[in-house]
């Protein structure tokens, strides 16, 4: 089955493979890997691509070196079937998304063992994720085929038990992510159409207890891998499960399939450690509409009812505007004027308005240079940006101008946009808060705070003009889910960039010897949402009654506010009530946080020797909190 | 398809499949013959001959293919049914 459709066709992928191959350096070897991952491939070159990059792999695995663009990713598979074939195309669609993955597989059958024993092996794995792959043939709910809706309930409640006390197990155990795999129905229909009818059929029962895992796991706070969805919509083609490899190997998914199964846990993998994209940028003329507005008019353009391109152009846009409402941000990226591009806002069709549009960039530059500009107006990397555009050569382009930016091949047909774009899976979330509902708006209210900047005399008056109130509360249930979304994604404003999953934060924040801090920002034009985090601990290296600033970190949107005064205040004033006589600050540098290099000197730190230890480019830095520190904001504090 | 053509092809997939184009088969070798031809690769084998010719393989013949020299054959009576 043709898979992985998104991807750019290599002209012979086996033969750059062979070519590859015959590098001698493990690293280099693993950079082909990497760049090679990116185009469209079955199983076998997966396979071989797995090969070329599992020395390198296995070294930054080991530790013997890194490769500063992957990023290491442990994942523990806990499964009720086969699933080794499965390990290389994890690994390959990790790379793919600058993931380095080392892969645990459990022993066959053995998930409740490994949770429920003390597995030293597992242990020393230290997982990030755990994925329970499970199964319909595995523990089989014993009923008659006659047993009545409670009776079915009254199981599958049973079995959810079993399943939460397991997740529970993984998070306490190992501190990990778990990552459920819905139930793919196996057997086919015993009653035809009726089958859903009737509670304990084979269907109805799956469909009933993936039904339950689904709200579990969303109390629970573990994150699916719904392949029982993805293959009841069509995504594995004919079959996920082939009967004659159960048979053969018990191997719930088809080897065919595997690069589509790593591609959609890799997803997940990334997302759980803040990496996916944030930004869709759109190209205009047959990308948004039928034609092109210079030459057509506004009026001559095809968008809207009446015509059925008309309506598929429609319907592109409308998948693109309910992006942005979960908190995508869009852009625009077109070879146009300015004036005909945006006049083209004003057709009384468009799904998209023009305030829509985060950074709108139309002129007749080249694409992958406006595209670089697109991510500094909006203070996101470009491996940040998903780019749409009908035209291939463009793409092309864009590809090899920009090999971090993600270029979707495009089907023929503009019907078939929203679907290959969400097949990509660029936007894969691992939470949805209220504050992404309103990211849109925020951005246009920082539009409108930068206008009201220019006006104001001076950077006093506007400061005090913002009527800035800053809430801080300590990371509690309510805060748990955005505070780690932060913690993930952000990487300018970020003092050690440490990711860190939901359990983990939890586990930081509900220690009593720890400061932790969500921290809210409104003004006079909106609320800003949770805007910052702050972890502090107590740590070995240091004095007990020092505190260790672990990590602190800011969305951009709200700098040269003085919010991180403000939120120093704060801290000052808790780690004095518990005890506390100084903190220590971590500066780790990165490629993308120089922006906070001088963070801790402003705030009145002074740097002070790093323990023994520590890697040699982080910095630490002092602040005794027995004198007082003056603070100098225009912020209303309520903590 | 000559047997011979079919020979080259499974070739082809066993270079695919195990990674390594000094692989030459001849049609008496079996998995003991071939490093790594374990359970695992088996079906890896399988899979990609399927791909490959366009054919599929019933279960009850999945346990012949453990000999090249019936891969083979049994990949051109396929072939010779279309």
């Amino acid at each position: 089955m043709d898979q992985l459709l998104w991807l750019a066709q290599h002209p012979d992928l086996g033969a750059a493979l062979s070519e590859a191959k015959r590098e001698s350096d493990a690293i280099a070897r693993l950079g082909m890997a990497t760049r090679l991952a990116g185009y469209r491939r079955d199983f076998t070159h997966t396979t071989r691509l797995d090969r070329l990059a599992s020395e390198g792999l296995g070294a930054i695995a080991r530790g013997d070196c890194t490769a500063p663009e992957l990023q290491p990713m442990r994942i523990a598979l806990l499964s009720s079937h086969t699933v080794d074939h499965l390990v290389p195309s994890i690994r390959v669609a990790g790379l793919q998304r600058r993931l380095a993955c080392s892969v645990y597989v459990a022993p066959y059958g053995m998930y409740r063992q490994a949770l429920l024993m003390e597995d030293a092996e597992l242990a020393r794995f230290a997982p990030q994720l755990i994925v329970l792959a499970l199964d319909a043939r595995d523990a089989p709910l014993q009923l008659p085929l006659e047993a009545s809706q409670a009776e079915v309930d009254a199981a599958i409640s049973e079995r959810i038990d079993e399943l939460r006390l397991l997740w529970r197990r993984a998070r306490e155990r190992y501190a990990a992510q778990v990552v459920q795999q819905t139930i793919v129905p196996a057997d086919p229909p015993l009653f035809g159409s009726f089958e859903a009818l009737v509670p304990a059929a084979p269907f109805a029962l799956i469909e009933r207890l993936n039904a339950a895992i689904r709200e579990a796991a969303r109390d629970d706070g573990v994150l699916l891998l719904d392949l029982a969805w993805e293959a009841a919509r069509g995504s594995y083609g004919d079959g996920l499960a082939e009967p004659v490899r159960w048979h053969q190997a018990k191997q719930l998914v088809s080897p065919n399939l595997a690069p589509l199964y790593g591609e959609q846990l890799a997803r997940i993998a990334a997302a759980s450690v803040g990496m996916s994209r944030k930004c869709l940028v759109l190209d205009l003329d047959n990308t948004l509409w039928g034609g092109v507005v210079g030459d057509d008019g506004v009026d001559g353009i095809k968008l809207g009812q009446g015509s059925p391109c008309g309506e598929a152009f429609l319907a592109f846009q409308r998948y693109a505007a309910l992006l942005a409402r979960r908190g995508i941000i869009l852009a625009v990226c077109s070879k146009n004027d300015l004036s005909v591009a945006e006049a083209a806002f004003k057709h009384p069709e468009m799904a998209l308005k023009r305030s829509d549009i985060a950074a709108f960039v139309a002129n007749w530059e080249d694409k992958a240079g406006n595209l670089r500009r697109i991510a500094s107006m909006l203070d996101i990397g470009l491996d940040s940006l998903v780019f749409v555009d009908d035209n291939p050569a463009e793409r092309d382009i864009v590809r090899r101008e920009l090999p971090e930016v993600a270029v979707p091949e495009l089907p023929d047909d503009v019907a078939d946009y929203p679907a290959r774009v969400a097949a990509a899976g660029y936007f894969e979330a691992v939470s949805f808060t209220p504050d992404d509902a309103t990211r849109g708006r925020n951005y246009a209210l920082n539009a409108e705070r930068k206008a009201a900047m220019s006006h104001a005399t001076d950077m006093e008056g506007y400061l005090r003009g913002l009527e800035m109130v800053l809430t801080a509360t300590p990371i509690g249930s309510a805060e748990l889910a955005r505070s780690t979304q932060l913690i993930n994604k952000t990487n300018q404003f970020n003092l050690t960039t440490r990711r860190y999953s939901e359990a983990e934060v939890e586990r930081i924040a509900s220690d009593p010897r720890s400061v932790t801090l969500a921290i809210r920002l409104t003004d006079k034009f909106g609320d800003n949402g949770l805007i910052s985090v702050l972890m502090a601990r107590p740590d070995e290296a240091f004095p007990e009654d020092e505190l260790l600033i672990d990590s602190w970190l800011m969305s951009c949107r709200v700098l040269g506010r003085q919010v991180e005064e403000a939120v120093l205040d704060v801290l000052a004033s808790t780690a004095i009530q518990a005890g506390y006589k100084a903190l220590i600050g971590e500066y780790r540098p990165t490629e993308r946080n120089g922006m906070v290099a001088e963070h801790f000197a402003r705030l009145g730190f002074t740097q002070r020797p790093a323990p023994a230890d520590a890697s040699s480019e982080t910095t630490f830095w002092r602040l005794d909190l027995t004198h007082d520190t003056p603070s100098r904001h225009f912020i209303e504090v309520k903590a | 398809m000559t047997e011979a053509d079919v020979l080259k092809e499974l070739t082809a997939v066993f270079h695919d499949v195990f990674d390594d184009d000094s692989i030459v088969l001849s049609p008496e070798m079996t998995a003991n013959d071939i490093d790594g031809w374990d359970s695992q690769t088996h079906v890896m084998l399988t899979v990609a001959a399927e791909q490959r010719f366009g054919i599929k393989f019933r279960t009850a013949e999945l346990e012949s293919l453990r000999n090249v020299g019936h891969f083979a054959e049994v990949i051109s009576k396929k072939l010779e049914a279309r």
